[in-house]
C-alpha cells in the first residue's frame, strides 16, 4: 500500500499540493483524474521521489519512501513520464532491457532475458523488436516504454498520461492489456488519465484531484456521476450506465 | 558489422602509428624511436582523454552538441593556472615542480567545475540553447579573466603563461606525460566500470530514477572524471575546443550503438586516430607550414557550425 499523509508541495512559490491524504491499496488499476493543473503529475512524481518531498510523509508498504536507498526503490516502483524522448537509436528489445536494470545492473543473466522475451510477448513487441524507436508510430513508441517499466517487475507502476498522442485503437489496447495483466500478475498500476471515460471504463478506483486537494475517491459507479462532473471538471455533462459503467456523454 | 569496424580503426591506428615512428627518419634510430615514441603517447593520451571527456560530458547533458570546452572547462583550468602563476610570480612558479603544479591544478579545477556544473546543469537542463550561451559566456569571462591578469604581471611571468596558454601538439614535458598517463588510464578504468551506469544516465532525466541510477551522483562523478581528463589535455598541449566535438561526432557515426562499452573504446581510437594522422600528415606531408591545432580547430568548428544549423532547421 502507498500511504500519503498531509502531502504539500509549492513550485516558485505557487501551492501545487495541499495537505493531501491518500491510501492507494495494492493490486487493481488505480486512475487519478481531475482537471488541468489539479497537482496529479507532482503527486504521482513525488511517490517516484522525481522531486524531493517537501512537507507531508509518504510510505510504501510501511517504509517510509526517503529512507529507501535508490536501488531497492526501483526494485519496487517504476514510473513511466509524460514525455518520453530519446536521443539515441535504441531497439525496441534493448529498450525493454533496460527495464531489467535494477537487478542486473546492465549484465543481462538468463533469467532477465526470459522476462524480456515473456514481456515483448505480453505487449505484443515479437515483431518489432529489432525496430529502432524512431521508426515507430506513436502507439508502438508508448507500447514498447511501457514495456520497458513492465519488465522492471515492480509492485508499483506509475504511468504519466500514457494515452496522450494515442488513437482510440491504440489507447484501449494498452488499457485493456494493463488491466488484465495487472489482475493476472496482482499488481498495482497508477495511472494519470485524462479522458474520463477511459478511466471510468477500465479503472477499479478513481481518484479525483483539483486546485491541490483529493476531492473524492472511491470505485467509478460510485464516483463518476453528473454531480461529480460538475463540481471537479465545472462542466455540466450528462453521464449515462453502459456495461456497469459509467459513460459521460461529451 | 561493429566487430569489423572496430578491426579497421584498430588497424587504421596501429598503421598510422607506425608510419608516424619510422617515415622519414634519419640518423640513430634509438633516438628517433624514443623521441617520437614521447610524442605519439602524448597524441594518443590527448586524442582519447580529450574524446572520453566529450562522450561523457554529451551523455550527461544528453545532447550531442555540447563539449566541455564549449562550456568553458578549459578556460577554467587557464584561469586557475593564472591565477597561481600570478599569486607566486613567475620565479616562485619555477621553482614549484612542474607535477606538483599540475596536480595542484587538477584538484582546484575538479573542485571548481563540479560547484560551477552542477549548478548549471541543474536548473537547465532542458534548455540547450540556454546552456550553450551560458556556457560559451562563462568561457569568455574566463578568458576574459586570464586576459586582465596578464595585463597585471610583469613580462617573465606573461612569458610563462603564455607558453602554457596555446594548443601545441610537438611539445610534451615527459615527468608529466607519465603522470598523466597514469590519470588518464584510471580514468579510463573508472569510465569502464560505470559503462552500463552511462547507458542509463543517457536516458533522460526521468528514467534513471526509475530505473534506480541517480542522475544526480552520476552526473557528479562523471563531472569530476571530466575534470581530470580536461587537465591532462589542457596541461599537456593546452586548449583544443572542437576536436572533442570532432571526434564525437565521428564516433557516433562510425559506431551507430548506444552502449558506452562500444561508444568510448571507438571514441578513444578515433581521437588518437585522428591526432596521429593530423600530425603525421602535417610533419610528413606539408612539412609544418599549419599547426594542428589550426586544421583540427578549423574542422571541429565546421562540424560544431553543421550540428547547430541541423538542429536549429528541425
Amino acid at each position: 500500500m502507498i500511504r500519503i499523509r498531509n502531502v504539500s508541495h509549492q513550485i516558485a512559490g505557487q501551492t501545487i499540493l495541499q495537505g493531501v491524504d491518500l491510501d492507494i491499496q495494492q493490486g487493481g488499476l488505480t486512475a487519478l483524474v481531475g482537471p488541468n493543473g489539479a497537482g496529479k503529475s507532482t503527486l504521482l512524481s513525488l511517490v517516484a521521489r522525481l522531486q524531493t518531498l517537501q512537507s507531508g510523509q509518504i510510505e510504501i508498504n510501511g517504509q517510509d519512501l526517503q529512507q529507501i536507498s535508490h536501488g531497492d526503490l526501483a526494485q519496487m516502483l517504476a514510473i513511466l513520464p509524460q514525455v518520453l524522448t530519446s536521443t539515441h537509436r535504441i531497439s525496441v528489445q534493448d529498450l525493454v532491457g533496460f527495464g531489467r536494470y535494477p537487478y542486473s545492473l546492465g549484465r543481462l543473466g538468463p533469467k532477465d532475458r526470459e522476462i524480456i522475451a515473456e514481456v515483448l510477448q505480453s505487449f505484443e513487441l515479437q515483431e518489432i523488436k529489432h525496430r529502432f524507436l524512431d521508426t515507430l508510430s506513436g502507439g508502438q513508441r508508448q507500447r514498447a516504454y511501457t514495456a520497458m517499466a513492465w519488465a522492471q517487475d515492480t509492485e508499483y507502476l506509475l504511468l504519466d498520461e500514457p494515452l496522450n498522442n494515442l488513437d482510440i485503437a491504440a489507447s484501449r489496447s494498452l488499457m485493456s492489456r494493463l488491466k488484465s495483466l495487472a489482475a493476472q500478475q496482482g499488481r498495482t498500476i497508477v495511472i494519470v488519465l485524462h479522458d474520463i471515460n477511459y478511466a471510468a471504463g477500465y479503472a477499479d478506483h478513481i481518484v479525483a484531484m483539483k486546485a491541490g486537494c483529493v476531492v473524492t475517491a472511491g470505485p467509478p459507479q460510485e464516483v463518476v456521476s453528473e454531480a461529480f462532473l460538475r463540481s471537479v471538471f465545472d462542466t455540466d455533462a450528462r453521464v449515462i450506465v453502459a456495461n456497469d459503467r459509467p459513460l459521460v456523454i461529451v | 558489422m561493429l566487430r569489423l569496424r572496430f578491426l579497421w580503426l584498430i588497424l587504421a591506428l596501429v598503421v598510422v602509428s607506425a608510419l608516424f615512428l619510422t617515415l622519414g627518419a634519419k640518423g640513430s634510430w634509438s633516438f628517433t624511436l624514443w623521441f617520437r615514441g614521447q610524442k605519439l603517447a602524448s597524441l594518443l593520451l590527448i586524442g582519447g582523454a580529450v574524446s572520453t571527456a566529450t562522450i561523457l560530458f554529451q551523455t550527461i547533458t544528453h545532447n550531442r552538441i555540447l563539449t566541455p570546452s564549449i562550456m568553458g572547462f578549459d578556460a577554467l583550468f587557464l584561469l586557475i593556472l593564472t591565477l597561481m602563476i600570478f599569486g607566486m610570480g613567475a620565479g616562485g612558479y619555477a621553482q614549484v615542480p612542474k607535477v606538483t603544479l599540475f596536480l595542484i591544478n587538477l584538484v582546484l579545477l575538479t573542485l571548481a567545475s563540479v560547484a560551477l556544473f552542477t549548478l548549471l546543469l541543474r536548473d537547465q537542463r532542458s534548455d540547450l540553447m540556454r546552456m550553450v550561451l551560458t556556457g560559451i559566456i562563462l568561457g569568455v569571462l574566463f578568458r576574459s579573466l586570464v586576459l586582465f591578469i596578464q595585463r597585471l604581471i610583469d613580462p617573465s611571468e606573461f612569458a610563462v603563461l603564455q607558453s602554457a596558454s596555446f594548443a601545441r601538439f610537438n611539445k610534451a614535458d615527459a615527468d608529466l606525460l607519465l603522470v598523466s598517463a597514469v590519470l588518464v588510464c584510471l580514468t579510463w578504468a573508472a569510465v569502464w566500470r560505470m559503462r552500463h551506469r552511462l547507458d542509463v544516465l543517457a536516458l533522460g532525466e526521468v528514467l534513471p530514477v526509475s530505473l534506480g541510477a541517480d542522475p544526480r551522483r552520476g552526473q557528479l562523478v562523471v563531472l569530476m572524471l571530466i575534470s581530470v581528463l580536461v587537465s591532462v589535455s589542457t596541461a599537456l598541449v593546452g586548449p583544443v575546443a572542437f576536436l572533442g566535438l570532432l571526434v564525437s561526432s565521428l564516433t557516433y557515426r562510425v559506431i551507430p550503438s548506444w552502449h558506452h562499452g562500444h561508444i568510448l573504446p571507438a571514441a578513444i581510437l578515433i581521437g588518437g586516430l585522428t591526432l596521429v594522422g593530423g600530425q603525421l600528415v602535417l610533419e610528413r606531408v606539408l612539412h609544418f607550414e599549419t599547426p594542428l591545432a589550426v586544421v583540427v580547430e578549423c574542422l571541429g568548428g565546421l562540424v560544431f557550425l553543421i550540428l547547430i544549423l541541423r538542429k536549429g532547421s528541425t
